[in-house]
């Protein structure tokens, strides 16, 4: 069943309030939900929480065989299927709409944005390289599951780290963490996605961060990934509002300030569950 | 008061039991223990009334299972031939007659669109049907208040949330009265639909009934008085 879209009520108030800058939930329109991240036992494992939103992030690695076409890179994968536990929207088995979207964009911003090394992920050229496979679970659906869902994979990836190997000759030796210590994925830069919403009256402004009533009544939607280098990824736009350049500019140097922030922040909370992960060894 | 879980045996007895929300009698007759026929069928604090008679369970969830005589905030989502399809937030949507209001009669009928809000009572809850709704008190065929919702916003929570709300006793709704005229309509199935003259009114109250919610900030009469006065309202 598809979810019945907001009543009439609900969107008039929307409409109206956002008319005079005021969100419901209390926001200034380019505000975001401060992200808070928990960090699990393993190394790879990340909740991320925008709000009531919540995806978690799991990493692991294991030996394949490379591509024949690719024998010195490794592979990265993602799982990200939105189950019924998100929100009763989603169905389980047939991916909605937004699911697709949501898959492509996390292909674009994690994958193909050449955010991972994959060249360091080759052991043994041809013969071994590392599979790194990123699950997201989506916990709960209150708006953007997109960022959320970028943000914990960008922090678990960042988070993770993989058993040191060892190469003589043709033998692999993978030690184990109490042996050596594990480390870290090479990551050449971290993107992070800002997600703006914008409505069918051309003179609302628009707003970052939707929450899910302001998603379903948004008529476009534009996502921009881009790292603290103000190096931008992925520029997506959804739906049919005209967009001139000075509005898609402004809207960069607002996800510029953003991503400089979500960077520091990120940065901040890794080493603090670094630190906290320390163990003497004597 | 003890806690119990789905499939508990609850030893319920009196001459003449009432079984409230999440407490179901199995009907085998072979049983021999008659104590035993009552289970549980949710996880909650089990209750009972001072006199043994009536038992039942609170608990706390985020999904609606429509009952009988329980007052619920739906959306038309489809006309119907002779009625409306509305959206209550169950597993199924419920039925409302448009003979089921106030005053209707075959050539006067309510004139809904699909997106309009109602405030409904739930007629018939049945586990194998699907839910009716009715917009009238079946005896005195008066509204009491019951009808088609114009305007202001529906504030979505848990389901403790807006049985807590209903309780004549709860803090929430006459401290936000105090402060500023509103009208609100309180749905057991997790909606609350609140109208205030200024837009940053409704919004205060939408956030105070958020943060007070048990399933989010879960604060209590003095944090949301604090709150309230960051508001600005």
């Amino acid at each position: 069943m598809r979810p019945p879209s907001p009543s009439i009520p609900e969107k008039e108030f929307l409409f109206s309030a956002l008319k005079e800058s005021q969100r419901i939930d209390g926001r200034l329109l380019l505000e975001m939900r401060a992200p808070s991240l928990t960090f699990g036992p393993d190394l790879g494992w990340v909740e991320c929480a925008l709000g009531k939103t919540r995806v978690l992030a799991q990493i692991d690695a294991k030996m394949v065989k490379p591509l024949p076409e690719r024998p010195f890179e490794g592979i990265l994968t993602i799982h990200s299927e939105i189950s019924p536990m998100a929100s009763s929207d989603y169905e389980p088995g047939r991916p909605s709409d937004e699911e697709v979207t949501i898959t492509r964009m996390l292909d674009k911003v994690l994958k193909r944005s050449d955010a991972l090394d994959k060249e360091s992920l080759c052991i043994l050229a041809g013969q071994r390289v590392w599979h790194i496979r990123l699950t997201l679970h989506f916990l709960a659906d209150a708006g953007n599951l997109l960022d959320c869902a970028c943000l914990a994979g960008m922090v678990a990836l960042k988070h993770f780290r993989r058993p040191d190997v060892e190469v003589i000759g043709d033998e692999v030796t993978v030690h184990r963490p109490t042996e050596r210590a594990p480390v870290p994925l090479a990551i050449h830069h971290t993107p992070f996605c800002f997600t703006f919403a914008f409505f069918p009256d051309i003179a609302t402004q628009p707003v970052l961060d939707p929450s899910q009533l302001e998603q379903r009544l948004s008529a476009g939607f534009v996502s921009i990934a881009l790292n603290a280098q103000k190096e931008i990824c992925v520029l997506q736009k959804l739906g049919g509002v005209p967009l001139g350049t000075d509005d898609i500019l402004r809207l960069v140097e607002v996800a510029v300030a953003k991503a400089k922030e979500t960077h520091e922040f990120v940065e901040a909370r890794l080493r603090e569950d670094w630190l906290g992960r320390k163990v003497e060894v004597r | 008061m003890s806690t119990v879980f789905p499939g508990d045996h609850i030893h319920a007895q009196h001459v003449n039991l009432k079984l409230g929300p999440g407490l179901l009698q199995t009907s085998s007759v072979n049983s021999q223990n008659a104590s035993s026929s009552v289970i549980a069928t949710r996880a909650g604090a089990l209750n009972h009334s001072a006199n043994n008679s009536k038992w039942w369970i609170e608990s706390n969830s985020r999904r609606y299972v429509p009952a009988t005589q329980e007052l619920v905030i739906g959306s038309i989502i489809q006309k119907v031939g002779e009625g409306f399809r509305v959206d209550i937030g169950a597993a199924h949507p419920a039925s409302l007659d448009s003979l089921a209001f106030e005053g209707a009669t075959k050539r006067n009928k309510p004139n809904l669109k699909v997106g309009c809000l109602v405030y409904a009572r739930v007629s018939l809850a049945h586990k194998d049907m699907e839910p009716e709704l009715e917009c009238f008190d079946a005896q005195t065929r008066k509204s009491e208040g019951f009808g088609e919702l114009r305007g202001g916003f529906v504030v979505r929570c848990s389901l403790k949330m807006c049985r807590d709300l209903l309780d004549p006793k709860h803090f929430l709704l006459p401290l936000l009265g105090g402060r500023f005229p509103l009208e609100a309509a309180v749905g057991v199935n997790g909606r609350v639909w609140v109208s205030a003259k200024e837009f940053k009114q409704t919004i205060a109250i939408a956030r105070c009934i958020e943060a007070a919610d048990p399933d989010g900030g879960g604060l209590d009469a003095g944090e949301i008085k604090i709150f309230l006065n960051t508001l600005d309202v």
